[in-house]
């Protein structure tokens, strides 16, 4: 393991800015850059302090319920007749996504740091109600950002955060969505940056948030790599996950990185990525600036970024991690696209073979999985980041599949 | 000597500090900021910041959100904000003229070509709001020997090392942000901006321009010693909204007038 991190960190470092070649860095206001070199410096001396690993290992282990089970979907793999499916089980941490791995990390950071208010951006409103968790359990405040949008379409997520104590500010400019809470966190962070802990839900953001988020997201294939051996005495072919900001999918990937499985990102792509009302951004974006770094970007002719779509609220933004632009072209990964219809179809799918409800996003990654492993041998091995549950869509899956809920 | 660094050659001679009135390019459309920036020059504005609207300004308050996302809505690009420059240098204006804005719509552009065509079109210097001098790299070679200065921004938050390297990459001035927070008028300027200023001066010869909340002539007067130049963003958008814009005009050169007199 030693072995593999010293070389990691050789290839992200190329410049020591936080740049993934000429992605990532640093595009904040003057006012957030000591804030950013600041936390650069105490998450740089957390990763060093056992104390620090060892809580939040402890914590991982016994509030979150980590290691999450990696289980071989047999019905799903026996529907398809091809290569084996496992599904890394990130629906069964605690809240019901991996968005806790993060939000303990920088919860505990934070902690660490004196901050004793947090603020955070939701789109799904996993991350947001990840944030309010440790917030309660750490004795935090928290203020989470949240579009109007998505605050309509995620309500059980809004009670849940409130339930649980945390201030939730809804988002009225712009689309709504996912990254005008981000802009507003930001506002908020720049305004109150002395007191308060900016808890970034992705690997997206400026340095170091990309390389810290999949730090702490990197369990999740630390332990399927351990998993899959256990299980069939051999790694993956592939491992394929949902992007949206990216973090389940580096949160799996990077711990694979110098093997010889191959990664396979799958995008939102809404109604079509030929139409306007999707967020595929790897597939259908170019490099630009947004919310701190340079990255793959979805925007119009003059810069300006475009509203997106996708029927998963957590994969609806227009932007994507760095580290992710870099993996795309360095070939590293590749990035593809299912659409909302897929998307649904993956949700029932996997549903009625193995009695797991997926949440929207990693519905995506399901349907794209299953295509995939049509195609394939019955000897090669799937591996798929079922990154949260389902709970929390069944309003928007009932509308979409034209049921009425509360008639039977 | 370019164009900025004489206008505050000029204003150091005459013993004055200098006014820098923001404008959202297309707010309330590209008609009326032509005929708004001039009447801001005749009330008596030194250098002015055009700003190119952008659809995610995440250092600006409500105020200039609104005016930016309306002037998107209206369709207004980068190519817009360079015809402005163009039209006002046409019309006569002679004052030094920044473009303003994010990152993304001039990196979008092309830097080569943005720096080419904004030279031509009689652009003096870009403020970009996201743009630390770390990744300042790019713009700034293009920004050379074209006559662009490129300022950079200071804030209460940045550690005197971070001043004094900011200090050495930024040409024209420097730009300082006088709160912790996003642009938008303020009822009140914070009582340690004047020890802010006198930290920022002891690491640089540039002239400091201080932004952000700015909004009346006892801000103005307050800054008088300590800065070299005010620059009013928010409130001018505040001055102008609601209004006929057949009044619009007026207004504005009058509120110029009101913050650059000598008298109460």
């Amino acid at each position: 393991m030693k072995k593999v991190r010293a070389s990691l960190s050789s290839v992200e470092r190329m410049d020591g800015k936080g740049h993934f070649g000429p992605f990532g860095g640093r595009y904040v206001p003057e006012t957030l850059m000591a804030a950013v070199n600041q936390l650069e410096a105490a998450y740089e001396e957390a990763k060093r302090s056992q104390a620090f690993q060892a809580e939040f290992a402890s914590l991982c282990r016994n509030y979150a319920g980590r290691p999450t089970p990696l289980y071989f979907a047999r019905q799903l793999t026996g529907h398809c007749g091809g290569a084996k499916i496992y599904l890394k089980r990130e629906d069964l941490a605690h809240t019901g996504a991996h968005k806790i791995n993060n939000a303990l990390g920088q919860g505990l950071l934070a902690q660490r740091m004196g901050k004793r208010r947090i603020i955070a951006e939701t789109g799904a409103g996993q991350h947001g109600v990840a944030t309010a968790t440790v917030c309660a359990m750490l004795g935090l405040e928290g203020v989470v950002y949240m579009g109007e949008e998505d605050m309509r379409r995620q309500s059980l997520n809004v009670f849940r955060m409130k339930l649980l104590g945390s201030q939730v500010v809804p988002v009225a400019s712009g689309s709504r969505t996912l990254k005008d809470a981000i802009n507003e966190a930001m506002r908020d962070w720049v305004t109150n940056v002395d007191t308060t802990y900016y808890l970034l839900g992705s690997v997206v953001g400026p340095h170091p948030y990309p390389t810290m988020v999949r730090d702490f997201q990197a369990i999740i294939g630390i332990e399927a790599k351990e998993q899959m051996l256990a299980a069939e005495g051999r790694l993956p072919d592939y491992a394929v996950a949902c992007v949206g900001g990216g973090s389940n999918s580096m949160g799996l990937f990077h711990p694979f990185f110098h093997s010889e499985v191959k990664f396979i990102g799958v995008e939102a792509a809404g109604q079509g990525v030929d139409t306007d009302r999707h967020s595929a951004t790897l597939v259908k974006g170019r490099p630009g600036v947004l919310h701190g770094a340079r990255s793959y970007l979805l925007q119009d002719e003059w810069g300006q970024v475009r509203e997106t779509h996708s029927i998963a609220a957590g994969l609806d933004y227009p932007g994507v991690g760095p580290e992710h632009s870099y993996y795309k072209d360095t070939g590293r990964a590749t990035y593809v696209a299912a659409t909302d219809l897929e998307a649904l179809e993956g949700f029932q799918l996997l549903s009625q073979t193995e009695g797991i409800i997926p949440a929207l996003e990693p519905a995506h990654a399901i349907y794209y999985a299953t295509q995939l492993a049509s195609q394939l041998p019955q000897d090669n091995i799937i591996l798929v980041n079922l990154s949260g549950r389902g709970d929390k869509d069944m309003e928007t899956v009932a509308r979409a599949l034209g049921v009425e809920l509360g008639v039977g | 000597m370019g164009r900025i660094s004489n206008t505050f050659h000029q204003l150091k001679k005459r013993g004055r500090m200098g006014l820098i009135p923001f404008f959202t390019v297309g707010y309330p459309d590209l008609a009326t900021t032509v005929t708004l920036v001039s009447q801001a020059v005749a009330g008596g504005a030194d250098l002015v910041e055009l700003g190119v609207p952008f659809s995610d300004p995440l250092a600006d308050g409500a105020t200039i959100q609104r005016s930016s996302f309306h002037a998107l809505r209206q369709g207004v690009n980068l190519q817009n904000c360079l015809d402005v420059c163009r039209q006002l240098r046409d019309d006569s204006v002679s004052v030094p003229l920044l473009l303003m804005g994010y990152y993304n719509p001039f990196l979008n552009y092309g830097l080569e070509a943005l720096c080419r065509e904004a030279a031509a079109a009689g652009v003096d210097g870009f403020i970009v709001a996201d743009l630390p001098p770390e990744e300042g790299d790019g713009l700034r070679d293009a920004c050379l020997g074209r006559g662009l200065d490129l300022v950079f921004l200071v804030s209460p938050t940045s550690p005197d090392e971070r001043i004094a390297m900011i200090g050495q990459k930024a040409r024209g001035f420097l730009y300082c942000v006088s709160l912790r927070g996003v642009t938008g008028a303020r009822r009140e300027l914070p009582a340690d901006l004047p020890l802010f200023l006198s930290r920022v001066r002891r690491f640089t010869q540039l002239p400091l321009a201080v932004g952000f909340g700015i909004s009346t002539k006892a801000h103005v007067q307050a800054l008088a010693g300590h800065a070299d130049a005010a620059i009013v963003g928010s409130a001018l958008v505040d001055v102008i909204q609601g209004e006929e814009p057949a009044q619009m005009p007026d207004r504005v050169r009058e509120y110029i007038r009101r913050l650059t007199s000598e008298d109460d």
